[in-house]
């Protein structure tokens, strides 16, 4: 799973990545061999550039609510008076994930309309599972004579929560962030079948054209991006972790 | 001055603090011992309502400890936990400075009293004031835990087994150091060691737990001397008794009349260090001399073996 590009290649990677996004046309050559009958090898029904901002901005406002409802709820179901939530909330963020992205938009559609509505649900509901398993994970396995010295010291329950055990759960709580982050850049591209304004646009247009070309541009994107934001928030953790004196993950 | 009365803490049905009432004198150290899970970490935390009681109450200065909200009592008792339990994700001054933070002190203050408090516990302040505490050693750890208790000047300490991890020669300069803060601050020092020679040593008074029962609170030489039943006598270790006996009284309380040959020992030291050094010198006698230098008269092996023996 550990995904460490050295330094250079990064550089290089994302800068490649970047200038594509912004001026596809330098990259026409590389794409050519990939279409039939003079077909555009450079996606030219929109600009990739505004597709890519929307796709981040819907997975960014997905993951931002997810991670606010699913650590709100891991910080409920430990608390002393939230414990009895602690299987229900379980089973309801399971149900989040078993249910099939696609399944959710379909359902979706029809109660929020066309756009990109239903694929924020899906996102949402798909990114609770990890990010409030790992939150879970991370409040309940904290060294109990840490926490009890915290609360020793003279620490309100809100201190405590705040000033100890959220930052010591912090990079376990990154982690599924992370995983919640790019399965929700993976999955935003079917939100393009619901008309949202994804990269998933690229990849559709590609598939119904019979344009290769199309498909790869957009699989690329959605693929770099990925890498490169599972990279950075992994870079996050590590910093994290290490100023605790805890081991990588 | 705290008072606790027929404290009693159940869980379920195991009763782990049964009925314990004791008084500890303002200014002074009682230290608890007992064998593991005889509920004197439960009866420690307790008195800052970590832990809250079954039936019984516990008075500081005279007032009831449930007069306050809980975090507001804590603040103004020093905790040193078990195990130091720093904060992994905050410098050695950031942990020290926790209690100091949250009362409000303005950040001159804090930052002066952490440099006062690395430099008492031997910790250069510009070297491990920012470093995390996995960067320390066990016994740094724990010297800095102490300190963290210490921060805000409490009256009342609470230790649980503050000295565990330290080497014999730093435990010994953390429990000299200890003596010379409670002396200095006045501080009222709940101390909960596994180590007779540390009760005996450090305690004013030594409460033994057992089975959740206090089953004797008494002087040390008391304890020793007087032990009230086969399981303190046990815990004393009845071949180290007259050891630990002589390891509270001083040369100068023993002095005889007369003199002897060979080097002089202080007035000050313990009398079982004299005994240690009489029989490794294989004399009869050596010269006793004051913390000024002038000969007081001589010490004896005779002398101190009377000395050391059941108290009538
Ligand atoms: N929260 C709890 N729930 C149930 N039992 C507990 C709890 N805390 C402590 N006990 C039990 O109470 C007993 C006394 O525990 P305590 O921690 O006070 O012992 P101790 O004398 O400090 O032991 P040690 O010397 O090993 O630290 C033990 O049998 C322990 O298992
Ligand atoms: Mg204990």
């Amino acid at each position: 799973m550990k995904l460490v590009l050295p330094a250079a290649l990064r550089v290089v990677l994302l800068v490649l990545l970047v200038a594509f996004i912004v001026n596809p046309g330098w990259f026409e050559p590389l794409f050519k061999p990939l279409t039939e009958n003079n077909a555009p090898a450079i996606y030219n029904q929109g600009s990739l550039l505004s597709l890519t901002l929307q796709h981040l901005g819907t997975v960014a406002v997905a993951t931002i609510a997810a991670i606010i409802v699913a650590i709100g709820l891991a910080i409920l179901v430990t608390r002393p008076f939230g414990a009895e939530f602690l299987p229900l909330s379980r089973s309801l963020v399971n149900i989040g994930q078993t249910f099939p992205p696609v399944a959710v938009l379909a359902l979706a559609v029809p109660a929020v309309g066309f756009g990109e509505k239903p694929t924020l649900i899906a996102l949402f509901l798909y990114g609770l599972l990890p990010i409030f398993e790992n939150a879970l994970t991370g409040l309940t396995t904290l060294p109990a004579n840490v926490v009890e010295a915290a609360r020793g010291a003279g620490m309100t329950n809100g201190q405590k929560l705040l000033r100890v055990e959220l930052p010591l759960s912090l990079p376990v709580i990154l982690a599924g962030i992370r995983l919640s982050v790019v399965i929700s850049l993976a999955t935003a591209t079917i939100g393009s079948t619901v008309a949202a304004k994804t990269l998933g646009e690229v990849i559709i247009a590609g598939l119904i054209s019979n344009n290769l070309a199309f498909v790869v541009q957009g699989g690329l994107i959605v693929a770099g991006l990925a890498v490169f934001i599972y990279d950075g928030l992994m870079a996050l953790e590590r910093v994290a972790a290490r100023r605790m004196g805890q081991a990588v993950r | 001055m705290i008072e606790i009365e027929n404290i009693t803490k159940r869980y379920d049905k195991q009763t782990v603090v049964n009925d314990v009432s004791m008084v500890i004198e303002p200014r002074t150290i009682a230290a608890i011992v007992g064998t593991s899970g005889s509920g004197k970490t439960t009866l420690l935390r307790m008195i800052n309502r970590l832990v809250e009681p079954t039936s019984g109450t516990i008075k500081l200065d005279g007032v009831d400890n449930h007069s306050l909200p809980d975090y507001e009592l804590r603040r103004s008792i020093g905790y040193a936990i078990q195990g130091h339990g720093l904060f992994p994700h905050r410098t050695v001054a950031q942990n020290i400075a926790t209690v100091p933070l949250l009362l409000g002190w303005d950040k001159e203050r804090i930052d002066e009293r952490v440099d006062e408090l690395l430099r008492l516990f031997q910790l250069d302040p510009a070297a491990f004031g920012p470093r995390y505490p996995h960067e320390l050693s066990g016994g740094q750890q724990q010297r800095v835990g102490v300190a963290r208790a210490l921060a805000a000047k409490p009256n009342v300490l609470l230790m649980d087994e503050p000295f565990g991890a330290l080497d014999p020669i730093i435990r010994t300069k953390a429990q000299e150091d200890l003596l010379a803060i409670q002396k200095h601050f006045g501080t009222t020092i709940i101390l909960v060691t596994h180590d007779m020679e540390e009760a005996v040593h450090l305690g004013h008074k030594i409460a033994v737990m057992d089975g959740g029962r206090l089953v004797q609170y008494a002087k040390p030489a008391e304890i020793l001397a007087k032990p009230a039943s086969s399981f303190v006598e046990t815990l004393v270790g009845s071949s180290e008794r007259p050891f630990r006996l002589l390891s509270l009284g001083r040369v100068g309380d023993a002095v005889e009349k007369g003199s002897a040959e060979g080097e002089a020992i202080p007035a000050d030291a313990s009398q079982r260090d004299a005994l240690a050094e009489l029989l490794w010198s294989g004399k009869p006698a050596l010269p006793v001399r004051g913390a000024d230098g002038k000969a007081l008269g001589r010490i004896t092996v005779d002398g101190l073996v009377k000395l050391a023996a059941r108290p009538a």
